[in-house]
């Protein structure tokens, strides 16, 4: 209803005028609609279709279409560096993945105590809660960095995810305190009359339920942790340690510049993790930025 | 605490035990669920808070131990470090050009994919697409090549005979194209844009119909006044994550804010100085003078609030 024009269906035109006028409107919408979309990922594209080509078309063919097709800036790319992406990409996947971990189980069991328990001062720390997530990571920073320096955790994965165990990411809490609250109360208090403690209500009523908003947890560490250039620039020094970013950052300045076939074919290949979730739990994603953010 | 209290003073003893002993009961139980976070909140958050806030009146570079130098570190910054005062201003530009900018694209591209439209989900999606990959270096990298002298965009304007020039090294014109690299990402707000517009009831639509508003009047009427708490939250949200940036900039210089640091972000200033120049206390203080602006400015941003933002419901 909200698509009719109501200058044109409160016009005194016959049907069928109307109907060709709304159906142009209709068009135009989606004309300028696709072109915006195109314009925004015409360069995301000429890089897919760049990385196919020979390195002495990539600055003189604007096109998407590879006139030449060839795999070997993949695979001059895979290899350019001392070590194999493969390694970058293992390394990505260790860090990422327990961060994953650490986020969904900690931030679920902070969540749940918010969402769901009666304890002295909550609104207060609820509040803190609240106060950490608009935080500026700066502030942190520096004193973070010198503890996992005493604590000998440089150049290990030890900085990038122990934080993520004790629920540091106090987003996801947020987001899953939403959600928990969502759920009625009769299921919680039948448990209870069933003689179910609170780690029972959590653990079988409340956490299966959850599982939407652990999901998108879950998908969204992943995706964020995943470009995470600047903590891992800090805490990972030698090759063999380095991620999927910190290979790419190396890559650039090795190239100096010179040959972004191979530099566009492993950035395509950084970016794949992120496109394949993004494909899979597109409604998940699209979702959980609605809600999270409208009820902030 | 005091409904405790006053039951005491009311009840017989084995009342009283019983009654406190749920309570603390369930409090242990809390407590417990609450552990990993307080743990956290302690070791990564607030311990550090302090922590820095200290080091920020001390010289310290992690080998020897902190030395005290009171407000030096805070009167240098504030007087005489020059290449601050340019972390500053290309910050500032870059936040508040960037911000609305992406806010209003948001905004309008929202509008227009807020109606019944065929494929609305493939536009959506391919919308927010930017935003879910624009921090990362292969963006970066990206969008050194398009804003380079040979790049996609130059070749772009050679179709119309028009001679570009290195957008990316030319110091006038670096900040730019990382602005156009937010603006780029301006799907997630149009997400949140979109779930707010269909909260807001047709009939306030068919009441306008009726009172013969064309479309024009109907946004500034209706939909602007009544997404204002939406505009509200993502002005806030992407002004503090627009405050931090750090990667585009890293990576189209260096690491060094160049060309003649015209993409020195403050971000990428007190990088090197902490972990460059291990000039931890210099940092922290640059740390905390950033909590303080952004402080201001979402107390600005809050406090202008009550001017231009409509509730509802006023009793939120």
């Amino acid at each position: 209803m909200s698509t009719l024009q109501p200058s044109l269906s409160s016009s005194n035109a016959t049907d069928s005028n109307a109907t060709s006028a709304i159906g142009s409107v209709r068009w135009i919408t989606h004309i300028c609609l696709l072109l915006g979309a195109a314009t925004m990922l015409y360069p995301l594209l000429w890089m897919l279709s760049s990385s196919f080509k020979p390195e002495s078309l990539i600055f003189r063919d604007l096109g998407l279409w590879p006139a030449q097709f060839t795999l070997e800036n993949y695979e001059r790319g895979w290899t350019a560096l001392r070590i194999p992406f493969t390694r970058f990409y293992i390394n990505s996947f260790i860090v990422v993945g327990l961060t994953v971990i650490g986020n969904v189980l900690s931030c679920s069991i902070t969540a749940f105590a918010f969402a769901r328990l009666e304890f002295s001062f909550k609104k207060f720390w609820f509040a803190i809660m609240l106060a950490t997530i608009m935080l500026p990571y700066h502030v942190t920073l520096i004193p973070q960095y010198i503890l996992f320096h005493r604590l000998g955790w440089i150049d290990t994965f030890l900085p990038l995810f122990v934080p993520n165990f004790l629920a540091t990411n106090t987003f996801f809490v947020f987001l899953i305190v939403q959600f928990i609250r969502g759920i009625p109360l009769d299921l919680d208090q039948a448990a209870m009359v069933d003689g179910a403690n609170a780690w029972q209500i959590f653990r079988l009523i409340i956490l299966p339920i959850t599982q939407p908003a652990l999901v998108t947890t879950a998908i969204f560490t992943f995706i964020w942790n995943w470009d995470n250039f600047f903590s891992n620039l800090l805490y990972l020094n030698s090759v063999s340690m380095w991620t999927v970013p910190l290979g790419l950052r190396a890559f650039v300045d090795s190239m100096s510049g010179t040959s972004y076939g191979p530099l566009f074919a492993m950035s395509i290949v950084s970016l794949l993790p992120v496109f394949i979730f993004f494909i899979l739990a597109q409604r998940q994603l699209v979702e959980g930025i609605a809600t999270s953010g409208i009820k902030g | 605490m005091s409904d405790s209290l006053i039951i005491s003073s009311q009840s017989k003893r084995s009342g009283i035990a019983s009654r406190l002993g749920r309570r603390g009961k369930e409090n242990l139980v809390a407590y417990l669920f609450l552990l990993p976070w307080l743990a956290g909140l302690f070791i990564f958050t607030l311990g550090p808070i302090l922590a820095s806030a200290y080091l920020s009146f001390t010289d310290y570079d992690l080998l020897t131990s902190p030395e005290w130098t009171g407000l030096s570190n805070y009167t240098r910054l504030l007087t005489r470090d020059n290449r601050y005062a340019t972390s500053l201003g290309v910050t500032a530009r870059y936040v508040f050009l960037s911000v609305p900018l992406q806010l209003i694209f948001a905004l309008l591209v929202a509008t227009i994919l807020n109606r019944k439209l065929a494929a609305l989900s493939f536009y959506r999606a391919v919308y927010y697409l930017p935003s879910l990959l624009g921090g990362s270096v292969a963006i970066a990298i990206l969008w050194k090549q398009v804003f380079g002298m040979e790049g996609l965009f130059n070749q772009f304007l050679a179709i119309f005979g028009v001679q570009g020039m290195s957008w990316i090294g030319t110091p006038s014109t670096a900040l730019y194209t990382l602005i156009v690299l937010r603006i780029w990402q301006f799907g997630s707000p149009m997400l949140i844009f979109l779930a707010g517009l269909k909260q807001i009831p047709p009939e306030l639509y068919e009441a306008a119909e009726i009172d013969g508003a064309n479309p024009v009047a109907k946004f500034f009427r209706i939909t602007l006044p009544l997404l204002t708490p939406i505009i509200f939250f993502n002005l806030i949200m992407q002004m503090i994550s627009a405050f931090q940036a750090f990667t585009p900039a890293f990576i189209i210089s260096g690491g060094g804010g160049g060309p003649v640091d015209s993409v020195l972000f403050y971000t990428l200033y007190l990088y090197q100085h902490g972990f460059s120049n291990f000039r931890m206390g210099y940092a922290s203080a640059m740390a905390w003078i950033l909590l303080v602006l952004i402080g201001i400015f979402t107390a600005i941003a809050f406090l202008s609030s009550r001017y231009w933002v409509h509730y509802e419901d006023e009793t939120r």
